[in-house]
């Protein structure tokens, strides 16, 4: 007969108890008991996606200063801006889980945290942005909306709210193309450029394939994540391909068929060495982002330092 | 296609201040659109101004607060604009020297102080003009009237980061005092008449210096001393005289709608 230890017989009756609340489709709350891997996978995921959020805004701002109509500014503008909310929600869903935002935001600028590898890609021209709206926004989305039924109850109601405004501007990256895609020639030769550099690493977003992913077994026996990669991946190559085809643009792949037997289509390879190297941090934008972003943070230091300075002064830290 | 206006002729802006004079097939009913672009371009250029800090403000609740001020100043100037013509001939076609916007507003951002300096002025300003025209009987009192609500969360924003800045440390009090006192020359220009306006402008200059003063006061900062505007300037930027950094600001805003002409997005 082994001997329990005081503690192991309580560990393992919470652990017990944690199993079923997942098994149960229940939702962890955050004073809820939770294994230290769960905790800490989660606060990896919902920071990265933080951050993404936030290192996101980058090439989108890239283009508002030379919005060609004032719609389309307003509409650049008010999607940048509710970048920045999604990224409050996502860093208050980690602080939840015991993290600190100035913490997570330290492990961004140092390089020990991640974000998405596909805002390491430039927008070089106005198309871009609806390439992002529609193939990145889109992509987002198919990956997010399984997550608004993750067993953490933090992250899911954040998911919720985020997938909303995402849909939303995911229409108006679509509507944008469009109207490229039917206006002048130029426009036109404008939309297809940006589809076509911008598929590619939009399939690269839903992560390495299953046999290669470090995290997903555990993450789906958690029910954090619902899916696997491969499956996302397929999901939405099945529904860009008809909407590339009512944009009346093309997509760069001469492999893409449809399988009647698979009932999905099939697509080509994807250039996995380039994903490798865009996360080891050789892609084009990698240094120019986390940069920026460091330059953004240290800049304002001084800001952030009057307001706690203030705040002493009179007694806001109290509140 | 549509034709691409030429340069405004300076002689124009001389011989007819109020004009607002677009040029070419832009030109409308001048009298009633005269105020309408003044304002409009005031917040079109303040909202582009605004719109360049996104991905580099301070923190990230400024990303949110900042982006907001420019989107409410973008709405501003779209229904100003319309009043006047075609929104985007009007913002993309015009060069320099026929924008009508006073010139606080195209000042460069500068740091954070420089830009919420920047802001508490002319908020300050557009909540008394607004309250003022929401009254009045003038084509402008609608806008004016849901606008005003927006003004007001604006020059409360910047007067809060005032305090902070004012009345935090001795870097940021420097830092905001610079810029107060750089943009003071500035401030003289919003008082002048604008044609066609029906506020009088000048009235409302001690209502706005009271408030700024007070406003600098509980932020333990000093109002700046000096004129509040340049010697040759005076009423400037409502005849289409700027300073070097605005055609530099068009040239980046326009540029791309310019090399598409005609083109709809």
């Amino acid at each position: 007969m082994t001997t329990i230890a005081p503690g192991e017989e309580s560990l393992a009756a919470l652990e017990t108890d944690f199993d079923a609340a997942v098994a149960a489709d229940e939702r962890i709350e955050p004073r809820d008991w939770m294994p230290d891997a769960y905790r800490s996978s989660l606060v990896r995921q919902i920071a990265q996606h933080a951050h993404s959020e936030i290192i996101g805004m980058q090439p989108e701002a890239n283009w508002i200063t030379r919005a060609p109509s004032l719609r389309r500014k307003a509409i650049l503008m008010a999607k940048v801006q509710d970048e920045a909310g999604h990224g409050l929600y996502l860093y208050s869903a980690a602080e939840t889980l015991g993290a600190s935002r100035d913490e997570l935001l330290d492990k961004l600028h140092s390089g020990r945290q991640k974000y998405s590898s596909i805002f390491n890609y430039p927008t070089l021209t106005w198309a871009d942005v609806g390439a992002i709206g529609w193939l990145v926004d889109g992509a987002a989305i198919t990956n997010q909306v399984p997550l608004c039924r993750c067993s953490y109850g933090p992250y899911a109601r954040a998911m919720v709210r985020v997938c909303k405004e995402e849909s939303f501007h995911q229409r108006q990256g679509y509507e944008l193309l469009l109207a490229l895609s039917r206006g002048t020639e130029a426009q036109h030769a404008m939309a297809q450029d940006a589809v076509d550099r911008w598929w590619w690493p939009s399939l690269m977003m839903f992560g390495p394939p299953d046999d290669e992913s470090a995290h997903s077994a555990q993450s789906m026996a958690w029910k954090i994540k619902r899916h696997s990669n491969d499956e996302l991946r397929q999901r939405f190559v099945d529904i860009c391909v008809p909407q590339a085809e009512s944009l009346g643009l093309t997509l760069p792949d001469p492999d893409l068929t449809w399988n009647e037997q698979r009932g999905h289509w099939d697509f080509g390879p994807i250039d996995w060495d380039e994903f490798r190297e865009v996360l080891k941090g050789n892609g084009p934008c990698n240094d120019q982002r986390i940069s920026q972003r460091r330059r953004a943070h240290e800049e304002g230091a001084w800001v952030r330092d009057a307001a706690a300075a203030y705040a002493a002064k009179h007694g806001e830290g109290n509140r | 296609m549509k034709p691409v206006p030429t340069a405004q002729a300076p002689a124009t802006a001389d011989s007819a201040p109020a004009a607002p004079a677009p040029a070419g097939s832009l030109a409308r009913d001048v009298a009633a659109a005269a105020p309408a672009l003044a304002l409009g371009d005031d917040a079109l250029v303040l909202s582009h101004r605004l719109g360049e800090w996104a991905g580099h403000a301070p923190v990230l609740e400024e990303e949110v607060a900042l982006a907001n001020i420019a989107l409410d100043l973008l709405g501003q100037a779209r229904v100003l604009l319309s009043l006047a013509g075609d929104e985007d001939e009007l913002a993309y076609l015009r060069e320099e020297r026929a924008f009508r916007n006073c010139q606080l507003v195209e000042q460069p951002n500068g740091d954070f102080a420089h830009t919420i300096a920047r802001q508490l002025y002319f908020s300050t300003y557009q909540e008394l003009l607004y309250g003022q025209l929401a009254s009045g009987g003038s084509p402008l009192a609608p806008l004016a009237a849901k606008a005003v609500k927006e003004v007001a969360y604006h020059r409360d924003h910047a007067e809060q980061w005032t305090l902070r800045l004012g009345d935090g440390t001795e870097e940021s009090h420097e830092r905001i005092q610079r810029g107060l006192t750089a943009l003071w020359r500035f401030t003289g220009e919003l008082f002048e008449p604008v044609p066609g306006l029906d506020v009088d402008l000048p009235a409302l200059h001690d209502a706005w210096a009271t408030r700024i003063e007070s406003a600098l006061t509980r932020a333990t900062l000093t109002v700046p001393e000096g004129p509040s505007r340049g010697a040759w300037t005076a009423g400037a930027g409502r005849q289409g005289l700027h300073t070097e950094p605005f055609g530099r600001m068009l040239a980046e805003m326009q540029h791309l709608h310019r090399s598409h002409p005609g083109a709809t997005w």
